[in-house]
């Protein structure tokens, strides 16, 4: 589903963010991207989603080799892709409904369509009947699992996470993590960045270690409850 | 996966959602409306003027004639058969044979010299054609023309153009309307630019939700669409308001006008908007509305990407 082929990453302003990067998330996988901040973390999610095009190397995703796509075509290949982001950036002059239903309105959804699949997504994360509030009268908790419900409502095979739990507590994000993992279990690719390790190892899912814009480690251990095996890669 | 009527829904939903916003903000979008409205409006009612001072004298806009006056040597037979090879001429509209007689007996009666002209021997006045080309003959190029093909006879004595005030009028007209083009040309441009800079300020307002909808695959014409709605209903909602400038002005200036008139015995009403002129209008605002958008967007949306 993703690959990344000894990919580097140098931003107009000269900061290398990565460096020679190679990693493979397998189709129906969940896998996590951890790291300190800096790390390189986001640079991936942003490859992945064809926010920027890889300065080196080749970005594969859904078969797609990102770094050759041309414009034209970014918008289909962004569907194709549910994304979260940490400050979840949400519309905060549209109800909720409006926020979850945009990625099937911009794929030219017929409205029945969209009425069902919206209620849908926003049962699976647990804010059904919450239709028509806006955005600020939710908690944050709420308010990023708008974000998620966005993110899958058009049931897209890839779903790309950037600290969706940064500012949620403990027992919130451990919730968030695991509705993550339920749409793993059907099927979906999961790749999510984190810097919270507590969680990590709770899920127990494969993780990949980033540092100073290079993999440092990867683990591939996925028994639950085990402590993910770190393995050296050089 | 696009059908026509996905197609149609998509775009129904843009235009909903132009109009919603345009409700929002009542202010904003009256001022805009007001100054386009008045762009529009201004080389509208120029237009017009033209219009009614043309077909308010209209009676003798194309009253031009001339009168050829034949040597006094020229005997009245000869006259009748030159008016006749005169009015074989395509440009030709009427030929009248003004007999010597007859311009004695009139001068006579008209000019008070009755006495005078009793004391003469002989008749002074020659025979005299009096010519009045067809109207669409009646321009200043085809008037000379015509007064040199007769003043080449050798029977005529001078050719004399009666109404060389009407052809200056018609020319004050040709000047008024090259200013109305001006005018239209010059607001047009007006038009395009508070719709433009309208439609940029709005762009650089939602940059969230555009970047929010390119994240979630929205293509560039998605993201472009209700702003091309926005300009055209800036368009159509300026054409309105210049239409109800127009035919407010011509309802204040019915009664001068038809005073004037009678003042000119004539019974002459001033002409509203006809259906081409609104025609244009609306053609124009909307075209303008809609490229000032499109330009704009053009400009702004390419610029704005999710990071």
């Amino acid at each position: 589903m993703i690959l990344f082929e000894r990919v580097s990453k140098r931003y107009p302003n000269g900061r290398e963010a990565l460096t020679n990067v190679s990693f493979r998330v397998e189709s129906g996988e969940m896998v996590f991207l951890t790291g300190r901040s800096g790390a390189g973390k986001s640079t991936v999610l942003k490859l992945v989603a064809l926010l920027e095009r890889p300065s080196r190397g080749t970005v594969t995703v859904n078969d797609k080799s990102t770094g050759t796509l041309k414009a034209r075509h970014i918008p289909a290949f962004r569907r194709q892709i549910g994304v979260v982001f940490q400050d979840h950036k949400l519309l905060v002059d549209r109800p909720v409904f409006d926020n979850v239903a945009l990625p099937l309105v911009v794929a030219g959804s017929p409205l029945k369509e969209i009425d069902k699949r919206v209620r849908a997504a926003l049962d699976q994360v647990g804010l059904l009947g919450k239709e028509r509030m806006l955005p600020a009268e939710l908690s944050v908790g709420e308010q990023q699992r708008v974000g998620i419900a966005r993110a899958v409502v058009s049931k897209p095979p890839l779903i790309i996470a950037d600290e969706p739990t940064g500012n949620l507590d403990p027992d919130l994000a451990l919730e968030v993590m695991r509705l993550f993992r339920r749409f793993s279990d059907v099927g979906v690719t999961v790749l999510v960045a984190t810097h919270d390790h507590h969680i990590v190892r709770e899920l127990a899912k494969r993780e990949i270690v980033l540092a100073s814009g290079e993999v440092q480690a990867q683990s591939g251990d996925e028994s639950p409850g085990a402590l993910p095996h770190l393995v050296p890669r050089r | 996966m696009m059908t026509p009527a996905i197609l149609g829904t998509r775009h129904a939903q843009a235009l909903l959602g132009s109009l919603g916003r345009l409700k929002r903000n009542p202010l904003a979008t009256a001022l805009t409306l007001l100054v386009i409205g008045l762009a529009l409006a201004l080389p509208a009612a120029l237009g017009l003027f033209v219009t009614n001072a043309q077909s308010a004298t209209g009676g003798f806009s194309h009253a031009v004639d001339m009168s050829v006056y034949l040597k006094t040597d020229v005997p009245l037979a000869k006259a009748q058969q030159l008016a006749v090879s005169a009015r074989q001429r395509p440009d030709v509209g009427q030929v009248t044979v003004i007999p010597a007689d007859q311009g004695l007996d009139e001068f006579r009666k008209y000019s008070g010299f009755g006495a005078a002209l009793d004391a003469l021997k002989s008749n002074p006045l020659p025979n005299v054609l009096h010519v009045v080309p067809r109207a669409d003959a009646s321009s200043a190029a085809d008037l000379e023309s015509l007064r040199r093909y007769f003043a080449a006879w050798p029977e005529v004595d001078v050719v004399q153009l009666d109404t060389e005030w009407v052809l200056r009028f018609n020319a004050i007209l040709a000047v008024l309307r090259r200013l109305v083009l001006i005018a239209a040309v010059l607001l047009g441009a007006g038009v395009l630019a508070v719709v433009g800079n309208t439609i940029r300020l709005e762009i650089l307002n939602r940059r969230a939700e555009i970047e929010v909808t390119k994240l979630v695959g929205g293509s560039n014409a998605f993201v472009r669409r209700p702003f091309l709605y926005t300009g055209l209903l800036y368009g159509i909602g300026g054409a309105v308001l210049a239409w109800a400038i127009l035919e407010v002005a011509v309802l204040v200036l019915d009664q001068p006008v038809a005073t004037l008139a009678q003042l000119y015995g004539s019974r002459y009403a001033l002409q509203g908007p006809t259906g081409e002129v609104l025609a244009v209008l609306f053609g124009g605002g909307t075209a303008l509305g809609w490229l000032g958008a499109w330009i704009s967007a053009q400009r702004h949306l390419r610029s704005i990407e999710p990071d």
